[in-house]
C-alpha cells in the first residue's frame, strides 16, 4: 500500500492539496501557483506534468456540476462473470461513458453515461444495451446532496 | 426538462471552450492563450468565457482534480441506502459532509430489482477503512434502522472526466459489433 506521508515531496504534496479550488484565473497560473508555493514556475509546470503522467493528478481544470452542461446518468448490469470483461470493454469503448467499474453485487457493473442532451443519452443507452446485449438499470440524479470541496489527504 | 433547458442556454462558444478545457489545461505557461489559438479568439475572451461557467454553477470546482486510487486510497466503496422519501434530503446532506465522502446523490428506486434510492461515494485506504467510515456515518446521522449496503469496485474499466460529444459524433453502431467480434475471437 502506498504511504501518502512519504510518497510524495514536499511540493508535491501541495500541489495535491492547495489548488483543488479556485484556482487562480490569471493569465499564468502555473507563475501564480509557484509564487504562493516559493518555487519556479518550470518545477511547477514539471511537478503537475509528473503527478498527471502518474495518474495521481487527473487534470487541472474544471468539474462540471452534474445535469447543467450535459445529460447524465448511473447505469447498472448484471453480467455473468465469463461475459464480464468482454462487456466491460464494449462499454468503455462509447466515448460518452466515463467511468466503469466492476462491483461486488448481483449488479456488478457500474457506468456513468454523460451527454449533450436527453435525446443523445437515450440513442446512447439503448445502443449499449444493444452492443452489450444486457439489460441496463438507469439511475438518473434526482438531488445533489454534495459540496464539491475537493478531496485533500491529510498528511500525518 | 430541467437539464435540457440548461443545455440549450450554452453558446456555441461555450460549447467549444467546455470541449477543450474538459479534459484539463494544457501545461504551459500560457494555458488560456493556448486554447484561444485553438479556438481562433483571445486570452481574455476564454477567461472570461471560463469565468462565466463558473459564476453560472455550470463549472462546480475548478483546479487540481485527483484520483484517489493513485493517492493510496485503494478502497472505494459505493454505499447504497433505502431511505424513507421524506427523509432523504436530510440524512443525504448529513452524510454529504463526511470527509470521506465524494458524492450524494438522491437516485429513483427499481423495484423491486433495487431498493435504494440515495448514493454515497466512501474512500479509505482499504476495504476496513471503508467499513469504519460508515460506521461512522451511521452512527453520527442515526441510520441504524436504515438498510444499506456497500459495494465495494474491484476493477476499474475507465475513468476519466465526462466528455460532452455531440450527438452527430456517435460512432456508427457496426463499429461496436466489430469491436465485440474482435473481443469475443481474442477470448
Amino acid at each position: 500500500m502506498t504511504d501518502i506521508n512519504t510518497a510524495f515531496s514536499e511540493l508535491e504534496k501541495h500541489i495535491i492539496n492547495d489548488f483543488q479550488q479556485d484556482l487562480p484565473l490569471s493569465s499564468t497560473p502555473f507563475a501564480d501557483m509557484a509564487e504562493r508555493l516559493g518555487v519556479s514556475e518550470n518545477e511547477v509546470l514539471n511537478t503537475v506534468n509528473k503527478l498527471q503522467e502518474s495518474g495521481v493528478i487527473s487534470r487541472v481544470g474544471p468539474v462540471f456540476t452534474p445535469n447543467r452542461i450535459g445529460v447524465s446518468t448511473l447505469a447498472a448490469m448484471s453480467i455473468p462473470s465469463e461475459d464480464l470483461e468482454c462487456v466491460a470493454r464494449i462499454i468503455s469503448a462509447f466515448p460518452e461513458v466515463n467511468h466503469n467499474y466492476e462491483r461486488e453485487h448481483e449488479f456488478n457493473l457500474w457506468f456513468v453515461v454523460t451527454a449533450s442532451s436527453e435525446e443523445h443519452l437515450a440513442i446512447v443507452l439503448h445502443e449499449i444495451e444493444q452492443h452489450a446485449e444486457y439489460p441496463l438499470m438507469s439511475l438518473p440524479m434526482m438531488k445533489d446532496y454534495f459540496i464539491d470541496l475537493g478531496f485533500k489527504l491529510q498528511w500525518a | 426538462m430541467e437539464a435540457n433547458k440548461l443545455v440549450a442556454q450554452l453558446s456555441p462558444g461555450d460549447r467549444e471552450l467546455i470541449k477543450i478545457v474538459q479534459h484539463g489545461l494544457p501545461l504551459v505557461s500560457r494555458p488560456y492563450a493556448d486554447i484561444a489559438a485553438r479556438l481562433s479568439t483571445t486570452e481574455q475572451d476564454v477567461i472570461q468565457g471560463l469565468t462565466r461557467l463558473i459564476n453560472n454553477g455550470a463549472i462546480k470546482r475548478y483546479g487540481v482534480v485527483v484520483r484517489h486510487r493513485e493517492l493510496g486510497y485503494k478502497a472505494n466503496g459505493m454505499v447504497v441506502w433505502d431511505i424513507a422519501d421524506d427523509s432523504v434530503d436530510e440524512l443525504g446532506s448529513c452524510i454529504g459532509k463526511f470527509s470521506c465522502v465524494t458524492l450524494s446523490y438522491r437516485r429513483p428506486r427499481r423495484l423491486p430489482d433495487w431498493p435504494y434510492n440515495l448514493f454515497t461515494m466512501v474512500h479509505g485506504r482499504d476495504r476496513e477503512e471503508v467499513k469504519q467510515k460508515v460506521a461512522e456515518i451511521v452512527e453520527t446521522c442515526g441510520l441504524h434502522d436504515i438498510d444499506h449496503a456497500i459495494l465495494f469496485s474491484t476493477r476499474r474499466f475507465k475513468q476519466r472526466g465526462a466528455s460532452y460529444t455531440p450527438p452527430d459524433n456517435i460512432e456508427k453502431p457496426a463499429d461496436y459489433l466489430k469491436l465485440r467480434t474482435a473481443v469475443d475471437t481474442a477470448t
